[in-house]
C-alpha cells in the first residue's frame, strides 16, 4: 500500500526531545530553584524538580539556639509570611510548656497574622499576574501589600522580619496610630481587591491562560499531602482554622472559600477570596479585644520539661508544623519544620506534564512557592 | 509652516547646485540628505519613545516613572543608549559568529527601509512608489529571518524557542494583517500611499473599514512582538527570547528595531484608517506626529494592560478568528462597493 504525503513526511521526519534548564537563575522560578524540564517542541513531557540552592540548615542550627533565640531565624523560612511563622512556632513552644497567653497578646497575633496572610497572597496574585506578563498586576497588589508593611512597621519597626511574638505573649502592643490606620485600610481594601479582579481576574487572556491548566485533583492533592488553599481549590473544604481550632479561632466566624476544578485559576481564585474573609477575621478581631497584659508571666530561661510536641497552624501556603524535642535544656533537641512550599512543590511535575513552557510557569506561579521555606 | 521642511529641502537643493556641483551629484547628496533626515527622525523617536513607554507604564502602574536624569528625567534614555554603547561586545563561545552579528544589522535594515515610502506630512514622502503599501509589506515581514537568525545564531535552547516562535506568529498574523489593508485598497484601487491619503479627504476609513482597522491593530500588534503577542520574547517563559544572548549596543539594536517597527506601523495605520497626514489649523506634519503618537499610546496601553496570550491561542486567534473575519470583511467591502456603484 503505498503511503499518503503525510505519513511519508512523519516517517522522515526526526524529532528529537530537548532538555532544558530553567532556572536557578530563571526570571519566573520564584527564587533559586532550577527545574529540568524535558520538551517535545513546546511541550512538557518531563519535569525534574532540583532544589537545595537556599539550604541555611535552619533545623540543626535551632539545635544551637535558645528557644527564643529561634524566633527570627523562622522569619526567614516562609520570607513572606513571617508572621505566621513566628506565631507557629511560639505556639508550639507555648504548648510544650503548657503555657497560657493572654487573651490581648491572642488577639494582637490573629490580627497580625491575618494581615500577613494577605500579604503574602498579595504577593501570589501579584506574581501570579507577572508570571503571565501583566506586570501593572504586580505593581497593584504591591501597593496594598505596602500598606500593610506599613501598619507591621509601626507596631514592631520591622516589614517583613517581624519576630513579634515572643512566647507567652507578643512584643509589642498596638497602638492608636496602628488602629486607625487599620480601619482605614479595612475600609479600602475591598475596593483594591475589585480594582485588581478588574484588571486581572476578569481578563479573558488571564483565563484562557489559567482555567484547565494544572489541573489537581482531590485525590492526588491528599496523596502528596498538598494542603491549605491549593486543598481547597481542589475541592477539598479543610481549614486548620476551622476544623483544628487553634489560639482562638474558634471564636471568629469566616467562610472557607473552595474551588471547584482544581486548576490553576481556582487556585487563584480561592486566594483571592481568602483576603476578603481574612479581612472579616481582623474586622472581628479588632471589635472583640479586650485589655490587658500582652505577655504571660514565663520564666526568665526557657527550659521545657523533656518530652516532644508537634503543632500545626494554617499557614499563608498550608499546613505550617513545627515538630519539636526537648531533652529538658535551654536549647531544642530537635526541631523539625513542615514546610508547605516543599510539599506543593513536590506535586509540581505531576501536574505541568502534558502542558507547554508557558503552562509549567503558570502553574508553578499558581502552587505559590517560597524557596526560603522549600529549603529550609 | 505647511511647508517648512520642503522649502528646506528645496533651499539645499539650490545651494548645492549653486556651488557648481553636477545635477547628479545634487540629487545623491540629496538623498543622502533624505536619508540622514529619516534617521534622524527615527532616532530621535525612539529614544523618547523608551522614554515615552516608561512613564506611560508608570503612570498606568501609579508610579512615577524615569525622575532623576535630566529634567522629569528626560535625559534618562540618553544615559541609557551612552551605557550601553559603552559596553563590552560580548559574543557567546557557543553562536555562530557570523549569524550572530549579522542578526543585528538584517534586524535594522528593514526597520528604517520602511519609512521610505511613509508619508510625514503633505508632499513630505521619500518616494510615493506606485505600490507602496505593497512594499511597506513586503519589508517589514523580512523582519522574521533577522530573528530566526539570532535565535539560531545563539546556540541556545531559550533563543532557538524565542526564534522559531517568532517566526510562527509573524508569518501567520502578515496573513490577516495584508487581508485587513485590502479592505482599504478596495476603497481606493490604488496601492500609492498618496492615492489613499487623497481618498481619505471626505471622510476617514477608520469609519469605512472599523473591522478591517480592529483587525489591522490586533495583527500588527502580533506583527511588532508587543504584550499581549509578545511570545518571541516572552520573559516568563523564555528569559528574552532570541535576544537573549544578545548585550550592549547590539542588543541596543533589537530594541532600536522594535521600536522603529512601532512607528512605522503606527504611521501605517495612521496613512491607512486614520487620514494621514492631513487635519485643519495645523501644517500636516504636525498632524502627523499626534496621530502616530495616538496610535502608539494605544499600542502601549495595550501593552501594560493585557497579560500574554498562551502560543497554541495565539494560532487559534489567528486561523480560526481574524482570519475568517477579515476574508468576511473583504467580502463585504466588495458588495457594499457594488451596492453604492449600482446607486450612483
Amino acid at each position: 500500500m503505498e503511503m499518503s504525503n503525510i505519513q511519508v513526511y512523519k516517517k522522515n521526519l526526526k524529532t528529537q526531545e530537548i532538555t532544558l534548564n530553567m532556572g536557578p537563575q530563571h526570571p519566573s522560578t520564584h527564587g533559586v530553584y532550577r527545574c529540568i524540564l524535558t520538551l517535545d517542541g513546546e511541550y512538557v513531557t518531563h519535569l525534574e524538580n532540583v532544589m537545595g540552592y537556599l539550604h541555611r540548615g535552619m533545623e540543626k542550627l535551632a539545635e544551637d539556639r535558645t528557644y527564643t533565640q529561634f524566633i527570627p531565624y523562622t522569619d526567614r523560612l516562609d520570607y513572606l509570611a513571617a508572621a505566621l511563622n513566628n506565631i507557629g512556632y511560639v505556639q508550639t513552644v507555648e504548648k510544650l510548656m503548657d503555657i497560657e497567653v493572654p487573651e490581648r497578646a491572642e488577639y494582637i497575633r490573629v490580627i497580625v497574622g491575618e494581615l500577613q496572610r494577605i500579604a503574602s497572597h498579595l504577593v501570589y496574585v501579584g506574581s501570579y499576574a507577572l508570571d503571565v506578563n501583566g506586570f501593572t498586576g504586580w505593581m497593584y497588589a504591591f501597593r496594598d501589600r505596602e500598606r500593610i508593611l506599613d501598619l507591621f512597621e509601626m507596631i514592631t519597626g520591622s516589614r517583613m522580619t517581624l519576630s513579634f511574638p515572643r512566647i507567652g505573649g507578643v512584643s509589642h502592643d498596638i497602638t492608636d496610630e496602628f488602629v486607625e490606620g487599620l480601619e482605614k485600610f479595612i475600609e479600602d481594601f475591598p475596593a483594591c481587591l475589585d480594582e485588581f479582579d478588574g484588571l486581572v481576574t476578569g481578563n479573558e487572556i488571564f483565563q484562557a491562560r489559567t482555567k484547565g491548566v494544572g489541573v489537581l485533583d482531590v485525590e492526588t492533592a491528599i496523596n502528596y499531602g498538598i494542603s491549605g488553599p491549593n486543598l481547597r481549590a481542589s475541592g477539598y473544604e479543610f481549614d486548620l482554622r476551622k476544623h483544628d481550632p487553634y489560639g482562638i479561632y474558634d471564636r471568629f466566624e469566616f467562610d472557607i472559600p473552595t474551588g471547584e476544578n482544581g486548576d490553576s485559576f481556582d487556585r487563584f481564585i480561592v486566594r483571592m477570596e481568602e483576603m476578603r474573609q481574612s479581612l472579616r477575621i481582623i474586622k472581628q478581631a479588632l471589635r472583640d479585644i479586650p485589655d490587658g497584659p500582652i505577655q504571660a508571666k514565663v520564666p526568665k530561661v526557657i527550659k521545657p520539661k523533656a518530652g516532644e510536641v508537634y503543632h500545626q497552624i494554617e499557614g499563608a501556603k498550608g499546613w505550617l508544623g513545627y515538630y519539636l524535642v526537648s531533652d529538658g535544656s535551654t536549647k531544642p533537641y530537635r526541631l523539625h519544620i513542615h514546610g508547605p512550599s516543599f510539599v506543593n512543590l513536590g506535586v509540581f511535575p505531576e501536574i505541568a506534564k502534558g502542558g507547554n513552557i508557558q503552562d509549567a510557569v503558570v502553574i508553578l506561579a499558581s502552587i505559590d512557592i517560597v524557596l526560603g521555606e522549600v529549603d529550609r | 509652516m505647511e511647508r517648512l521642511f520642503l522649502n528646506l529641502g528645496e533651499g539645499i537643493q539650490q545651494w548645492l547646485a549653486s556651488l557648481g556641483l553636477g545635477a547628479t551629484a545634487v540629487s545623491l547628496i540629496m538623498v543622502a540628505i533624505k536619508v540622514a533626515a529619516i534617521l534622524g527622525f527615527v532616532l530621535l523617536n525612539v529614544l523618547y519613545l523608551v522614554y515615552l513607554e516608561r512613564k506611560i507604564s508608570a503612570y498606568i502602574q501609579q508610579r512615577l516613572g524615569p525622575n532623576r536624569v535630566g529634567p522629569r528625567g528626560l535625559l534618562q534614555t540618553t544615559m541609557d543608549v551612552i551605557k550601553l554603547i559603552s559596553k563590552e561586545d560580548i559574543i557567546p563561545q557557543a553562536a555562530d559568529r557570523k549569524v550572530f552579528r549579522l542578526a543585528a544589522i538584517v534586524v535594522f535594515i528593514p526597520a528604517v527601509m520602511l519609512y521610505a515610502v511613509i508619508p510625514f506630512g503633505k508632499d513630505m514622502i521619500a518616494i510615493d512608489l506606485n505600490i507602496g503599501v505593497f512594499y511597506f509589506i513586503a519589508v517589514s515581514s523580512t523582519t522574521t529571518i533577522a530573528f530566526l537568525m539570532a535565535g539560531w545564531g545563539s546556540n541556545n535552547k531559550y533563543s532557538l524557542l524565542g526564534g522559531m516562535r517568532t517566526v510562527a506568529q509573524m508569518v501567520s498574523y502578515e496573513i490577516p494583517l495584508v487581508f485587513s489593508i485590502l479592505g482599504v485598497i478596495m476603497l481606493t484601487g490604488s496601492l500609492k500611499m498618496s492615492d489613499i491619503i487623497a481618498a481619505q479627504k471626505d471622510v476617514w476609513f477608520i469609519v469605512l473599514q472599523p473591522i478591517a482597522f480592529l483587525i489591522f491593530f490586533i495583527a500588527g500588534t502580533a506583527e511588532l512582538n508587543r504584550a499581549p503577542f509578545d511570545l518571541p520574547e516572552g520573559e516568563q517563559e523564555l528569559i528574552a527570547g532570541a535576544t537573549t544572548e544578545y548585550s550592549g549596543m547590539r542588543w541596543a539594536i533589537f530594541f532600536l528595531a522594535e521600536y522603529s517597527n512601532l512607528v512605522a506601523m503606527s504611521a501605517l495605520a495612521v496613512t491607512l484608517f486614520l487620514g494621514g497626514p492631513s487635519g485643519p489649523w495645523a501644517p500636516s506634519w504636525i498632524w502627523f506626529v499626534i496621530k502616530v503618537y495616538i496610535m502608539i499610546y494605544l499600542f502601549m496601553w495595550v501593552r501594560w494592560t493585557f497579560p500574554r496570550i498562551r502560543v497554541d491561542h495565539l494560532m487559534h486567534t489567528n486561523w480560526k478568528f481574524l482570519l475568517p473575519l477579515s476574508l468576511a470583511n473583504i467580502l463585504v467591502t466588495g458588495i457594499g462597493i457594488k451596492i453604492f456603484e449600482w446607486f450612483s
